[in-house]
C-alpha cells in the first residue's frame, strides 16, 4: 500500500468530528473562500469548521469519485483520502470529470491530486494507489470518519460495507447503470447496511459492467453529487440523511423516488454480527472462479488473421449488440447477439470451425461455453475481442 | 386483484419494452408468476428455478421490502404497486 499525503495548506487538523471547541479554526483566506457557506444558517462558522475537521475516504476516482472529489474538496472537507489504482483511459473522459485529455495514461491519483489542489489548496489529500482489499481495508478506513463508495464492482462494495459496519463508519453508497442510479447511507449506528438491501451479489457476469453495458456520461455526475450532498449533511449533522431509504434515480424519465430499507435482524453484518472479520470478497462474489465444463479454446487475433489469409473456411460469429456492430466489425463476420445464440445454433455447422468474438472476450467466452454445452467442439473464443483485433491486426477498426 | 409492477430499464426489454406491467394475483409471488408466464425471458431474472426470490433483486410493495413481510407470500391489494430493484454496481 502506497499512501501519499500532500499538505497543501499551512493549517492542517487531525481533529475528529467533535465539540466545537475542538474544531480547527479557519484562516482569513478560508473565511473568504467559504463565505457562501458561512452565511448559510445550517452551515455557518461551526459547520465549516466541522467540514475542515472531517476526514472522508473516497473509494474510487472514476465516474462517481470525480464529482465527489471535486465537490467535497470545494466544500472544504479538511482531509480527503482517495483509493484508486487505475490509469486514465480516453474512454473514461465522457464522465470522469476529475481527469482531462492531457491526463490520458497518467495514474488517476496523479491527475486527481493536481485537480483537487487547484480546486481547493486548503484540502489535505492522502492517496492510496492500491486496490482496497480485505488485507488493507480496515487500516485505511480506520483513519476516516466516513466512507463514500464510488467503486464499480460487487466485491469492493461488499468489502466497503463490511469494513464500515465493523468499524462503525457511515457508508455513503451510490451505484449506476446505463440511465439509472441508486443512493443511500448505510452502516450508521441505527440504520441498515448494504447487505440488508442486497444480502448476496448476483452471479458473476449476470450484471454487465459500465464497460460492457454503457452508462450515460452525466449520470455519475447526478448520483455522485447526491452522495457528496449526503456526506456533507452527515458531517454537518444537518437535515435528514438517506439512512433507511434507498433513492432510485431514473434519468430517462427523470424520476426520483425513495423506498424503505429496513435493518434486517438476520443480516450477518449489522444484525447478528456474525461477520467479525473481512472475508474473501472475490470468492463471495464468484469472481475468478473457474467455470465448469471443458477448457475454453482460444484463438489470438494474429492467429485468426493468419487463418483468414490462408483462406480457411471459418464461421466468424460476432455476439455483440447491433449498436456495437454498427460502430465496428471484423470483416467476414456475422452478427448473432449473445441473447440469440441458443436460437441461432441451428445456423452453425458443427463440422466447420467457428470463431466467436465480442468487444473484449467476456461475452464471447459465455457464448463459446453455451455452444460447447450444446455439443459444438470446433469453436474458439477470440482472445481480447475486437479491441485486441484493432490493437494487433487492423488499427483502422475503431475501438470504443 | 390488479397490481402495477414497475421494472427497471434493464429488465423492461425482456417485457416487450414495458416499464410498467399490470399483473393479477393475491400475493407478490402470484404477480411474479403471472408476469413470468406472459414474458418467459423475464422469468429467470425475477425468481430462481425453485420459484424463490433472489438475494440480489429486491421487491418493494408500496415502498416496503417484501423480505420483511413474508417474501413472495406477501399479500397484495387492488391498486398496490410493486417496484423491482436489481443490484447494480457501476461507478
Amino acid at each position: 500500500m502506497a499512501a501519499t499525503t500532500a499538505r497543501t495548506t499551512a493549517t492542517t487538523s487531525s481533529a475528529a468530528l467533535g465539540e466545537d471547541d475542538e474544531l480547527p479554526a479557519l484562516s482569513n483566506a478560508e473565511i473568504l473562500r467559504y463565505s457562501r457557506h458561512l452565511i448559510l444558517p445550517d452551515v455557518g462558522l461551526g459547520g465549516q469548521r466541522r467540514l475542515k475537521a472531517a476526514r472522508v475516504l473516497l473509494v474510487g476516482a472514476g465516474g462517481l469519485g470525480s464529482p465527489l472529489a471535486l465537490y467535497l474538496a470545494a466544500a472544504g472537507v479538511g482531509q480527503l483520502g482517495l483509493v484508486d489504482f487505475d490509469v486514465v483511459d480516453v474512454t473514461n473522459l465522457h464522465r470522469q470529470v476529475l481527469h482531462g485529455t492531457r491526463d490520458v495514461g497518467r495514474p488517476k491519483l496523479e491527475s486527481a491530486r493536481d485537480r483537487i489542489a487547484d480546486v481547493n489548496p486548503h484540502v489535505e489529500l492522502t492517496t492510496y494507489e492500491t486496490r482496497l482489499t480485505s488485507a488493507n481495508a480496515l487500516e485505511i478506513v480506520g483513519d476516516y470518519d466516513l466512507v463514500v463508495d464510488g467503486t464499480d464492482n460487487f466485491p469492493t462494495r461488499y468489502l466497503v460495507n463490511d469494513a464500515c459496519v465493523l468499524l462503525g463508519k457511515p457508508n455513503v453508497y451510490g451505484s449506476i447503470f446505463r440511465f439509472e442510479g441508486q443512493a443511500s447511507v448505510f452502516a450508521t449506528e441505527e440504520g441498515p447496511c448494504y447487505r440488508c438491501l442486497f444480502p448476496e451479489p448476483p452471479p458473476a457476469g449476470l450484471v454487465p459492467s459500465c464497460a460492457e453495458g454503457g452508462v450515460l456520461g452525466v449520470l455519475p455526475g447526478l448520483v455522485g453529487t447526491i452522495q457528496a450532498t449526503e456526506a456533507v449533511k452527515l458531517i454537518l449533522g444537518a437535515g435528514d440523511p438517506l439512512v433507511g431509504r434507498l433513492l432510485l434515480i431514473d434519468a430517462l424519465r427523470m424520476q426520483f423516488r425513495t423506498v424503505k430499507v429496513r435493518k434486517n435482524p438476520a443480516c450477518p453484518a449489522c444484525g447478528t454480527r456474525e461477520i467479525r472479520e473481512l472475508i474473501d470478497y472475490e470468492q463471495f462474489c464468484g469472481v475468478g472462479a473457474e467455470p465448469e465444463g471443458a477448457a475454453l479454446a482460444e484463438l489470438t487475433p494474429a492467429e485468426l488473421a493468419a487463418r483468414q489469409a490462408r483462406g480457411d473456411d471459418l464461421d466468424l460469429i460476432d455476439v455483440r449488440e447491433p449498436h456495437e456492430w454498427e460502430i465496428a466489425r471484423i470483416p467476414g463476420a456475422r452478427l448473432v447477439p449473445l441473447a440469440t445464440v441458443p436460437e441461432a445454433m441451428s445456423t452453425i455447422d458443427s463440422g466447420r470451425d467457428a470463431v466467436v468474438y465480442c468487444k473484449g472476450g467476456t461475452r464471447s467466452a459465455r457464448a463459446v461455453r453455451q455452444l460447447q454445452a450444446a455439443g459444438f467442439r470446433r469453436v474458439w473464443n477470440l482472445a481480447g475481442g475486437i479491441t485486441r483485433w484493432s490493437d494487433e491486426v487492423d488499427p483502422t477498426v475503431p475501438k470504443y | 386483484m390488479s397490481v402495477t409492477l414497475n421494472l427497471p430499464t434493464v429488465l423492461a426489454k425482456l417485457a416487450g419494452g414495458q416499464r410498467s406491467l399490470e399483473a393479477e394475483g393475491a400475493t407478490v409471488g402470484d404477480l411474479v408468476s403471472d408476469v413470468a408466464a406472459r414474458f418467459p425471458e423475464l422469468a429467470p431474472r425475477l425468481r430462481g428455478s425453485d420459484g424463490s426470490p433472489y438475494p440480489y433483486v429486491t421487491f418493494y410493495l408500496n415502498d416496503d421490502d417484501i423480505r420483511l413481510s413474508g417474501g413472495f407470500g406477501a399479500p397484495v391489494r387492488d391498486g398496490d404497486e410493486v417496484i423491482i430493484v436489481p443490484a447494480i454496481a457501476g461507478g
